[in-house]
């Protein structure tokens, strides 16, 4: 069988078996989801992965959490380590592969593997990757594109809405969180340089982080002039880094993932902030 | 040039420690884009940019496969119109080359139109070594020929100057008398007047290309200021210095890559001045050069023939990817410590000089894609970059703790268990050290994220630890 002629796959029972194309959502059963927490939202921030499963259900998805989940393998393959890259790669692929989706609360995560596990194969795991690759989705365009879910517009305020680089230019994510917001009740204010990075760029912030904090201070300063005070961002390594950088400069902003906004969560303070502060 | 490369840290350190010019230069990285994005619009939008994007890329293609075929042709055709044509393997050979032209027709006075091939060479120096008068005359490289410095930019060399810096360095060089420069018009007349003079006296004109035609000869340039057209027809010498990667079949498939590269350069549709030289002055030509040499540098670019990087070829050296590439407006050009600066600058600079000379260009890249979405030539500018970074990691010249760091976090990732109880033990301690506060300010090992910033905490328990029931 191959991929492209096959008509009878929206006929199929087992949504499992469907590689290569997107399965409807029937409205009797939901999709069946498979949440890929990502390793910074497993550690650093459990709060994303929780709404991330509380939207899902919403939206009326049935989801598993697969146990044998851990990171994605950005750090290395952005640092040249192809080789630790694809045997990371080939693991999240076999553990991932028998979901009809699989939905990771990050632009950046869901991006390594959409765009890049197929480049780093050669053959038959090539096609493998990109067969997978074509049922992974980031949180909010799944939200958005794939459930069609509307959050209840019982939320209020104002905020700015950072496109983290890979979200936007790899996946295409710009209006679907956005428009979530605005169901939501938020009011989502413009960042006047929304194209422009900000400076986290994984390992770079590391390696060069004066550069990365000149940049991250650009960023804060469209922030402050949005007149919002609270940055939303659908990748945590965007929103640690700028967080961490304003928390050094004691700047009164704050930073939420997406997910946390439309779920209302106030239990849990603004990344980077003890609950007293 | 002499290489700095290996300094790119601490040169964009110091670049970012000047509180004006990263003013100015922030201010230069929020005005560019939207001249790009303004002629793309015009030209009829994204998709019909595209179209010609990938039209020409098909093109250029076709050239780089049979580059030895065209290379051949467009030799043979500028012999025919008088030309004489000489190879250079390396940029000192092009020096000797430029050198021995101008011994041989007793050259003194050398005017020169923007190259950026010359920067690679360093011919300017070659040539005051020898005794002889040099004299840049596009604005830009005039401006830093006087202040004594080398290109920010590779299309607008003195990017880096604010007007101030130009008044300032205007009154120190020259003998103004009275008169004063408030504005930009009064700096240019300035430039103007000296700059008259200098064409009036050369014997020699030295200019770079844009493209060379196969089927006819030709060379083709573009500039804005026509200087390079006085280059070419008042002195009885014309030099045209370039590179064997800017053949072209025919005229029109270097029109058809003049439409992208002046719109995703200035945002103009098309320059000033678009010029095709094809060689000396004829029998009832009133003017125009005596003897025309052209010389055809390689240093290294028929290595990445057939190889990883060979799309790099196709780079119409446009500078788009520097105008919205946010670590060179922050970091600046002359950061990059060689000849081209940027994205396209940290593939180049690595392949033309060595990986070794120029380690930390491939990791000034935050990977955020920009670059790859304005280049005219569709050239994969992060994934080459990535790529380099794999060279590095492979050849050993990435540091020992970040590949010995890499293959522990990449066996750690593949032993889930083993992953979750790791980082339990490592936030267990981030929180001791952390105590009540929401972030960390001290930390071993992460000196990088914490010169500039603070960690936020993480949580006491992980995700996955706390809903140990909900997992498959």
């Amino acid at each position: 069988m191959t991929d492209s002629t096959d008509n009878n796959l929206a006929a199929r029972p087992a949504p499992s078996a469907v590689f290569g194309s997107t399965p409807e959502p029937t409205p009797e059963k939901g999709p069946e989801v498979a949440l890929f927490v990502t390793c910074l939202a497993d550690l650093m921030r459990p709060s994303v992965a929780r709404a991330s499963l509380e939207l899902l259900e919403a939206a009326g998805c049935t989801v598993t959490i697969p146990a044998h989940q851990s990171c994605c393998g950005q750090p290395g393959y952005n640092s040249g380590d192809y080789a630790g890259a694809m045997a990371i790669a080939r693991q999240v692929i076999e553990t991932f592969e028998p979901y009809p989706y699989t939905v990771l609360p990050s632009g950046s995560c869901a991006g390594m593997l959409v765009e890049h596990y197929p480049r780093l194969f050669d053959g038959e795991w090539r096609e493998r990757a990109t067969r997978f690759a074509a049922r992974v989705h980031e949180l909010t365009s799944f939200l958005s594109d794939v459930c069609d879910y509307q959050p209840p517009a019982t939320g209020s305020g104002a905020v700015a809405y950072h496109d983290s680089c890979a979200g936007l230019r790899e996946l295409s994510v710009r209006d679907q969180p956005r428009s979530l917001l605005r169901h939501a009740g938020v009011e989502v204010r413009e960042l006047k340089q929304s194209e422009v990075c900000c400076g986290f760029g994984g390992t770079f912030c590391a390696k060069m982080p004066d550069l990365s904090a000149a940049m991250a201070d650009e960023k804060l300063k469209d922030l402050a002039d949005s007149g919002a005070d609270t940055l939303v961002g659908g990748d945590l390594g965007c929103l640690l880094a700028l967080a961490g950088r304003a928390r050094r400069r004691d700047l009164p902003l704050h930073f939420r993932h997406v997910a946390e906004v439309l779920v209302q969560d106030a239990d849990t303070p603004p990344i980077g902030e003890s609950p007293t502060s | 040039m002499e290489q700095r490369s290996n300094a790119f840290i601490e040169l964009a350190s110091e670049a970012i420690a000047e509180p004006e010019k990263a003013i100015y230069r922030s201010a230069l990285g929020a005005a560019m884009p939207p001249l790009r994005n303004t002629a793309v619009a015009q030209f009829g939008g994204d998709e019909a940019f595209d179209a010609l994007r990938r039209n020409v890329r098909e093109r250029r293609r076709h050239s780089t496969a049979h580059l030895g075929y065209y290379l051949e042709q467009f030799v043979a055709r500028a012999r025919e119109n008088g030309n004489t044509v000489h190879f250079a393997r390396s940029g000192s050979e092009l020096n000797d080359h430029v050198l021995a032209i101008c011994h041989a027709a007793k050259v003194q006075r050398v005017i020169k139109g923007k190259s950026m091939v010359t920067e690679e060479t360093g011919l300017n120096q070659a040539l005051a070594d020898a005794g002889l008068n040099v004299r840049e005359t596009d604005l830009g490289e005039y401006i830093i020929q006087e202040a004594g410095e080398t290109p920010s930019h590779i299309v607008g060399p003195a990017l880096h100057k604010t007007p101030d810096d130009i008044r300032q360095l205007f009154f120190e060089r020259h003998d103004l008398g009275d008169r004063d420069l408030d504005r930009p018009e009064d700096m240019v007349a300035e430039a103007r007047a000296v700059l008259r003079q200098e064409f009036l006296a050369a014997d020699a004109g030295i200019i770079g290309s844009n493209g060379l035609i196969a089927s006819t000869g030709h060379t083709m340039l573009v500039t804005n200021e026509g200087n390079g057209d006085l280059c070419v027809n008042l002195p009885r010498v014309l030099i045209i210095c370039t590179t064997i990667d800017r053949v072209f079949p025919r005229p029109e498939d270097a029109m058809a890559m003049l439409r992208l590269l002046v719109r995703s350069t200035t945002g103009q549709p098309v320059t000033s001045y678009t010029s095709f030289y094809q060689g000396p002055r004829r029998g009832d030509d009133e003017d125009g050069p005596l003897e025309t040499h052209l010389v055809l540098l390689d240093n290294g670019r028929s290595e990445l023939l057939q190889g990883p990087y060979e799309e790099m070829l196709q780079c119409l050296r446009c500078g788009a990817c520097l105008n919205h590439c946010p670590v060179y407006m922050n970091a600046g050009g002359h950061a990059y410590g060689w000849v081209y600066p940027g994205p396209m600058g940290s593939v180049l600079t690595p392949l033309l000089t060595s990986l070794e000379t120029s380690a930390p260009l491939p990791d000034a890249c935050t990977g955020c894609g920009r670059c790859a979405e304005v280049c005219p030539a569709l050239i994969p500018l992060p994934d080459l970059i990535r790529d380099l970074r794999a060279e590095k990691h492979a050849r050993g010249v990435t540091a020992r703790r970040w590949r010995l760091g890499m293959a522990l976090h990449a066996w750690l990732a593949r032993h889930p268990r083993l992953y979750q109880h790791t980082t339990a033990i490592g936030i267990w301690l981030l929180r001791r050290m952390a105590g009540r506060r929401g972030v960390l300010k001290r930390l071993p090992l992460a000196g990088g994220w914490l010169k500039s910033r603070d960690l936020p905490v993480p949580p006491e328990s992980s995700f996955l630890a706390s809903h140990r029931e909900r997992l498959s």
